[in-house]
């Protein structure tokens, strides 16, 4: 009984695994859109006053929630990694 | 007051103090202590040399005049860290594993160790960074002129600045040179300049940071008044121009993988992979906080200082015209160690590329022997490393001389960018597409270069140099539509845009057509495999997985192996076996297996296996060598066959061969069977455990099974205990790291000592000559009684004799002690007795041992640590052994008989 | 039950075991320690599982469990692998040669015993 329920176990972490992969490949598109997302803004005028703070806060903000999301995920792929040189 | 006097002094001091910690780690990492030398934070530190001082002093003249749009050039970078699973990790992996040198040597052995591509990527690479240098001397001389200026009243003239600079690239040369080149590690890692770069890169973030914290809490009001002053300011005007926002995301994104200098840190200089996990957040994290205080710098010095100031000395002026001298002070090292640390770094890669891609081709066909002299060929590449280092900062002096310095100069970061940015089709092409090929990388790289030039670089020296002013306004020959900065009728367009556009665009053209188009030679696309394939590898197969393979390859590598004629028939009987026309089969892990016993046949297995393991992907031979044997092969066959008298050494070659085969064979064998001994010893006493405390404790037994299953239990982890033991002994010993207790004793004490400990039953008769057992040697009495009780417990366990005896006898001849160990049982049989010193090895029913089987090979071990020997001697009645000691001082002590 | 199982296992300990655990729950257990003669000792006891260890001495447990494959009387009874080597390259080789079940020391006591039952009622 032991026996099957390890290789559900396995399929399990690796398929977390193989998920966290698609998440740091998917972090620096979605960082990409993100921080595209300011040539959206409209401009001129005296609405374009407003938005420069505005975008400073925007723009880091971004920046932020990249660097925290790239650091949650790199623990978990370094665990990942080390894993894969064991098995080399 | 400050005077001028003090700041040279303070720099000279921080100057010496980058230099103590260059050599301090120098040394450290001679002395193999690499401790925190080698740790992610400093890698991270030294990834800052992307942040030179054309972004300390820049960015926030770039803010001043074009708002946010300077945060672009940190995005990029962010976006390549944070997405480092995609390119980063497999570029660093590659670096490491092909042992890689340079962004010149990455391309030029991914496309077959092309020399041409070597020398065209160094070439461009000269060129691109040349004026970057060039722009760093000119911001430490520009630095120092405020500080002149300030003091003295009167302005720098041009020959003072020049005087700074020249000075600032002799030094500059000289820490290079001194750490750069110290020593040619085959891994080109430089641990004394790489901790200079992260000391630097701290001071660079803590004097913006401080100037920062100033300006927002010293100047301003605190974060919301400065977010109020922001959308006061001129600034707050600044105009959103979409494809230039996009377009220097992207630039500095590839700039930050193709520059020589961040390739030098971040790929050749990483010690581990694993750090750049923690870069991809950390460095991030770094850029944020250079970047987090520009807007509201810009802000301040706008409205602080008079109009028509300098922006780009903002982070300078704004501290002094507030009289903080000791910030400006501060503010000045940070932007000296941002134009430092580029500076050395790409002096470094720079030289690197000269010396291995231009000046050693040059001297190794001059010097017809070729590299037969190691030491020699060591001498050259230092020097040529050292005059490269002296002769790219001239080059960045002479280019700051001619283009004098001001406003052109400054504009050459980006133009710079856009330079490096034309190797990355030939990169990335390189390492994820086996098509890829040299012709197209050539093809590419030079219409890239040569459009970068065209439309970038030679139209920003303004119609002075080269291009004439018709040309720029009207096209050569007045053909308007190849006109530098509106080529095809493309007018309007940001010049900066208009040339990574076209240059991009069209070398990637060239590269894929070339690649399409052309047909690779075989090195090529084994390299293209190593590259592209870096992650597939396929440990302790013995069967191949088909699939991956190109049978085309295999093909080639057999033709040079087995000759065209077998190697085409082997290929066509095999395709047709699996019904298929023509000359490739499926490379089925069938047709691979025969395929490797058909190259084994002439190559040996081993050599063999590895030639498809290449072709697989799954070996970590280099492939230089395996086409050396190739070659080597089929041209000893070709000699063979013409040339009787070759046929001997070829002999010897093939036996060679097959020897090393078999080493590794073996090797192989033995750790797979180690360790499945391993795993039978550790999990039979645990079973016994396991399965009678479950018993306990589902209750139900007598008393005296109770008592009985507890003794088992008890044993058996003592059982396990003393394994565990014996397998850390046993490793100490045979990696040579046990510390021996030598002295001189007699041996009269060591065996008596170990018949006491060893001979406890009682049943075993001891027969021994006292007498003769008085000889002092000088040995570990320590280990060798633990020899002696080892072989004596043996016997005890062994010897089925009725009335068992154990004959010890001690001979000394010929400087050497002799200890025999003989009983009166039933002998080991002589099948068995090459065996019984290997791990684990345990004759008949070894239920009688109690131990693992790992007694005899940590005896043997013990004694080759001792400088002797212990051996079975055969024909003696029963089970004899002979343990031999060196016995330096022969001297009987025999005088006091007992 | 009453039924038979042969314990073919050379390590006296999980020999015991494994016999006191069958014992409790009522099978008639027969034990044999030797490889060169576990042929002869299962036709002896002609029992209706087998409990095969694989490391033994002189003869392995595959050998054995070959023979009894190839034996006209033997093809079909029931055998219970045990090793203690734990690789995949042994499992798999127990599969083929045609092993009805396979298990890993240090094994769980309740398992054993519910193999065993299994094999019997199959």
């Amino acid at each position: 009984m032991n026996e099957r329920r390890e290789p559900l176990f396995l399929e399990r972490e690796s398929y977390r695994q193989r998920r966290t992969v698609d998440a740091a490949r998917l972090l620096p598109i979605l960082g990409f859109l993100a921080l595209c997302l300011p040539i959206l803004w409209g401009r001129g005028g005296d609405e374009g006053s407003r938005v420069t703070s505005v975008g400073v806060i925007y723009l880091f903000g971004v920046w932020i929630v990249l660097i925290v999301s790239a650091m949650i995920l790199s623990r978990r792929l370094r665990r990942i990694e080390t894993e894969q040189d064991d098995i080399d | 007051m400050l005077s001028f006097n003090i700041l040279i002094a303070v720099c000279l001091a921080y100057v010496v103090a980058l230099f103590l910690i260059a050599f301090v780690a120098d040394r450290r990492a001679r002395r193999g202590q690499l401790g925190w030398l080698r740790s992610p934070l400093v890698y991270t530190l030294s990834l800052s040399v992307y942040c030179t001082a054309w972004t300390f002093y820049g960015a926030v003249g770039y803010a001043a005049r074009s708002g946010l749009e300077f945060v672009t050039i940190y995005l990029g970078p962010t976006l390549v860290m944070v997405g480092w699973w995609w390119i980063l990790r497999k570029l660093v992996r590659i670096g490491r594993s092909q042992r890689i040198t340079s962004i010149a040597d990455l391309i030029s052995s991914r496309y077959g160790k092309s020399n041409l591509l070597g020398v065209i990527v160094t070439l461009m690479a000269v060129i691109g960074t040349t004026p970057y240098i060039a722009l760093q001397l000119q911001s430490v001389t520009v630095s120092f002129a405020v500080f002149a200026q300030d003091r003295s009243g009167g302005a720098w003239g041009a020959s003072d600045l020049n005087a700074t600079a020249l000075w600032v690239a002799a030094g500059l040369a000289l820490f290079t040179v001194l750490f750069g080149t110290r020593n040619l590690d085959a891994n080109e890692r430089h641990y004394g300049v790489v901790t200079a770069i992260a000391a630097e890169a701290v001071m660079k973030l803590f004097a913006l940071i401080a100037v920062g914290v100033f300006v927002v809490w010293g100047v301003a009001d605190g974060a919301g008044d400065i977010l109020a002053r922001i959308d006061t300011s001129p600034i707050a005007d600044w105009d959103m121009k979409p494809g230039r926002w996009v377009s220097l995301t992207f630039l500095s994104a590839v700039a930050f993988l193709t520059l020589p200098r961040m390739f030098q840190v971040m790929v050749v200089e990483n010690v581990d992979e694993r750090h750049l996990a923690t870069a991809s957040w950390a460095f991030p994290l770094y850029l944020f906080l250079m970047s987090l205080f520009v807007v509201p710098i810009a802000v301040v010095g706008l409205d602080l200082l008079p109009a028509g100031s300098n922006p780009d000395l903002f982070v300078l002026t704004v501290p002094l015209s507030q009289g903080r001298d000791g910030l400006a002070i501060l503010a000045f090292l940070g932007g000296f160690s941002s134009a430092t640390s580029m500076v050395i770094i790409a002096a470094i890669a720079l030289s690197t590329m000269v010396s291995n891609h231009i000046v050693m081709p040059i001297w190794l066909s001059m010097a017809h022997q070729g590299a037969t002299v190691s030491g020699d060929v060591r001498q050259v590449v230092l020097v040529s490393r050292r005059i490269s280092i002296a002769v790219i900062l001239a080059l960045g002096y002479a280019y700051f001389r001619v283009s004098g310095g001001g406003a052109a100069l400054a504009a050459i970061g980006l133009i710079s960018f856009v330079g490096v940015a034309q190797f990355l089709p030939a990169m990335l092409g390189g390492i994820f597409w086996r098509g890829a090929t040299k012709v197209g990388a050539a093809a590419g790289l030079l219409t890239g270069f040569a459009l970068w030039a065209y439309t970038l670089f030679l139209p920003s020296f303004g119609g002075s140099f080269i291009l004439p002013v018709s040309v720029l306004a009207d096209g050569p020959f007045g053909i308007g539509w190849l006109r530098p900065q509106g080529l095809f009728g493309v007018s309007g367009m940001d010049p900066l845009l208009h040339a990574l556009f076209w240059s991009l665009a069209l070398n990637t053209i060239a590269f894929c057509v070339g690649s399409l188009s052309s047909f690779p030679k075989p090195q090529e696309r084994l390299q293209g495999a190593q590259f592209v394939n870096v992650f597939d590898h396929n440990p302790n197969s013995q069967g191949w997985f088909g699939g991956v393979v190109e049978a085309e390859d295999l093909l080639v590598m057999a033709q040079r192996i087995l000759g065209p004629e077998q190697a085409q028939g082997l290929f066509t009987r095999a395709a047709e076996r699996q019904g298929k026309a023509g000359f490739l089969p499926d490379t089925s892990p069938e047709f691979l297996q025969r395929l490797e016993r058909e190259l084994s046949g002439s190559v040996g297995a081993a050599t063999g296996h590895a030639m498809i393991g290449q072709i697989v992907g799954g070996s970590s031979v280099s492939v230089d060598d395996l086409m050396a044997v190739a070659d080597e092969t089929a041209q000893m066959m070709e000699y063979s066959s013409q040339l009787e008298e070759k046929s001997a050494e070829l002999g010897r070659t093939a036996r060679q061969l097959r020897e090393v085969n078999e080493k590794l064979t073996d090797l192989s064998v033995q750790k797979d069977a180690f360790l499945s001994q391993i795993s039978h010893e550790l999990r039979t006493p645990m079973t016994s455990i396991r399965a009678f405390s479950e018993i306990l404790r589902d209750g139900g037994v007598t008393g005296r099974e109770r008592k009985k299953y507890a003794t088992i239990i008890h044993d058996e982890t003592i059982r396990l205990t003393r394994l565990l033991d014996d397998l850390l002994d046993l490793s100490v010993l045979e990696n040579g790291q046990v510390k021996l207790n030598m002295r001189t004793v007699d041996l009269y004490d060591v065996i008596e000592r170990s018949v006491v400990s060893a001979g406890i039953d009682g049943r075993m008769r001891f027969k021994r000559a006292s007498s003769g057992e008085h000889v002092s040697v000088m040995t570990d009495p320590d280990r060798l009684s633990q020899v002696f009780i080892n072989l004596i417990a043996n016997a005890c366990k062994y010897c089925a004799a009725d009335a068992p005896e154990l004959q010890i006898k001690v001979r000394t001849a010929a400087g050497v002690v002799e200890v025999d160990f003989i009983d009166n049982g039933a002998g080991i049989p002589a099948k068995s007795q090459p065996l019984i010193f290997e791990k684990f090895s345990r004759l008949g029913d070894h239920r009688a041992a109690g131990g693992a089987g790992l007694g005899l090979a940590i005896c043997r071990e013990v004694m080759s640590n001792l400088g002797g020997s212990v051996d079975y001697l055969p024909g003696q009645g029963g089970a004899a052994f002979r343990v031999s000691l060196p016995n330096e001082r022969r001297s009987s002590v025999g005088v006091n008989h007992s | 039950m009453g039924k038979k199982v042969l314990l073919i296992e050379d390590e006296p300990n999980i020999i015991e075991a494994i016999s006191y655990i069958l014992k409790r729950d009522g099978w008639i257990v027969a034990t044999h320690a030797d490889g060169t003669t576990a042929i002869a000792a299962v036709e002896r006891h002609a029992p209706d599982v087998v409990i095969l260890d694989v490391m033994l001495p002189g003869r392995s447990g595959f050998d054995v469990l070959q023979d009894l494959r190839e034996g006209e009387a033997t093809t079909a009874l029931p055998v219970l692998m045990l090793t203690a080597r734990g690789q995949i390259k042994d499992r798999e080789m127990a599969e083929r040669l045609g092993a009805s079940r396979f298990m890993t020391k240090p094994f769980s006591n309740k398992e054993v015993l519910a193999c065993v039952q299994e094999l019997v009622q199959a």
